[in-house]
């Protein structure tokens, strides 16, 4: 048993679960935004704008940003446990790797805060 | 044939070096790479390397051969010539101790980690804990391992975690107990392994399947892994 307390849940088992859930969802998400795109072959400001004033739209991306959130921690986590270690950078890693992780949590809740304004903005 | 051989004596050398050998290779012929070893090394008998039984059961062998992991005694040096040449260095992301010969410390510390022994708390019966053929038949695919590490040293994950991920061939092991029927700590044993490093720091890229000289598949054991962890934590 190693322990973490840095990783999205400190369980192995959670993070995975969470990682493959929102790549899930932000697939479906995406696949249909992308369909929204083709079948609207005129593509105006208003039609845009009405697929983002609907709830349910802002329900739809509200989720699908929180789960970038998540999946971007996840997989920025293991990123950082992976290359920024004692064994590649010596004494000063700790450090490093935990500014490296405390700036990608500002920059995920900057992005969610901005993005839930654009949303209601609409 | 030219054998580029990587040596290394940490008493002596500041760092590792590649070294050039012609080996003159009998015709008609196609040897092993422990049979190019055993030449060179009567070239050179400064030349130090691990081998035991020569036929690929006890696992001593275990090297870099031209790029791949491999045993060389099983190794035919017709499979493993590039250009006109071989390359042999010890395995990747373990310390060399000298020339082909690494410490294997921190791959037997993670080896005991999961604990590679059956747990069972009901008292032994007189004879002996039977199983049944469809039962045994589970621990196949697992048993066969030999520990030559080829596998976690060819896995990036364990290259940058040695100490927290368990690896490939540890992972085999875990699996091998928990599918055991005759084993009762199997809670037990995957309450050890849920944490973000021991099990979940494979990406499944199968390098580890890749370069298995017995054939084994470690990626499918820590898929069935996930799925009793999953089972177990739902």
């Amino acid at each position: 048993m190693v322990t973490n307390v840095t990783s999205f849940g400190r369980s192995g088992l959670y993070d995975w679960v969470v990682q493959r859930l929102t790549a899930v969802y932000l697939a479906v998400y995406f696949v249909g935004l992308l369909g929204f795109l083709v079948m609207t072959p005129e593509l105006t400001f208003d039609a845009w704008r009405a697929l983002f004033s609907a709830t349910w739209m802002r329900i739809a991306s509200l989720a699908a940003l929180v789960a970038i959130c998540a999946h971007a921690w996840v997989g920025l986590w293991t990123v950082t446990t992976d290359y920024l270690t004692t064994d590649l950078l010596g004494s000063k890693a700790t450090v490093i790797r935990l500014a490296f992780q405390a700036a990608c949590v500002i920059v995920m809740f900057i992005y969610l805060v901005w993005g839930i304004q654009i949303l209601w903005g609409v | 044939m030219l054998v580029s051989l990587y040596r290394y004596n940490p008493e002596v050398d500041a760092k590792p070096r590649m070294q050039d050998y012609e080996v003159e290779l009998p015709a008609g012929k196609d040897l092993m790479v422990l049979d190019v070893l055993e030449l060179l090394k009567r070239q050179d008998p400064s030349i130090a390397y691990r081998r035991s039984c020569r036929e690929g059961v006890c696992g001593s062998d275990g090297m870099n051969i031209s790029g791949t992991n491999g045993l060389a005694c099983i190794t035919p040096v017709s499979a493993a010539v590039r250009g006109g040449k071989l390359v042999l260095r010890p395995l990747p992301g373990l310390p060399v101790i000298r020339d082909l010969v690494v410490d294997m410390t921190v791959f037997y510390k993670q080896f005991e980690k999961v604990q590679p022994f059956l747990i069972n708390n009901i008292p032994a019966p007189a004879i002996e804990r039977l199983q049944s053929p469809e039962d045994r038949e589970k621990l196949d695919g697992l048993y066969e391992c030999i520990l030559c590490a080829c596998c976690s040293t060819n896995c990036p994950s364990f290259w940058w975690n040695p100490e927290k991920f368990i690896g490939p061939a540890g992972l085999l092991q875990a699996y091998r107990f928990l599918a055991d029927s005759r084993d009762t700590a199997t809670d037990a044993r995957l309450a050890n392994l849920e944490d973000p490093f021991s099990v979940f720091r494979c990406r499944g890229i199968m390098n580890c399947v890749a370069v298995c000289p017995k054939g084994l598949n470690p990626t499918r054991a820590i898929g069935h892994i996930r799925s009793m962890l999953m089972q177990r934590a739902s």
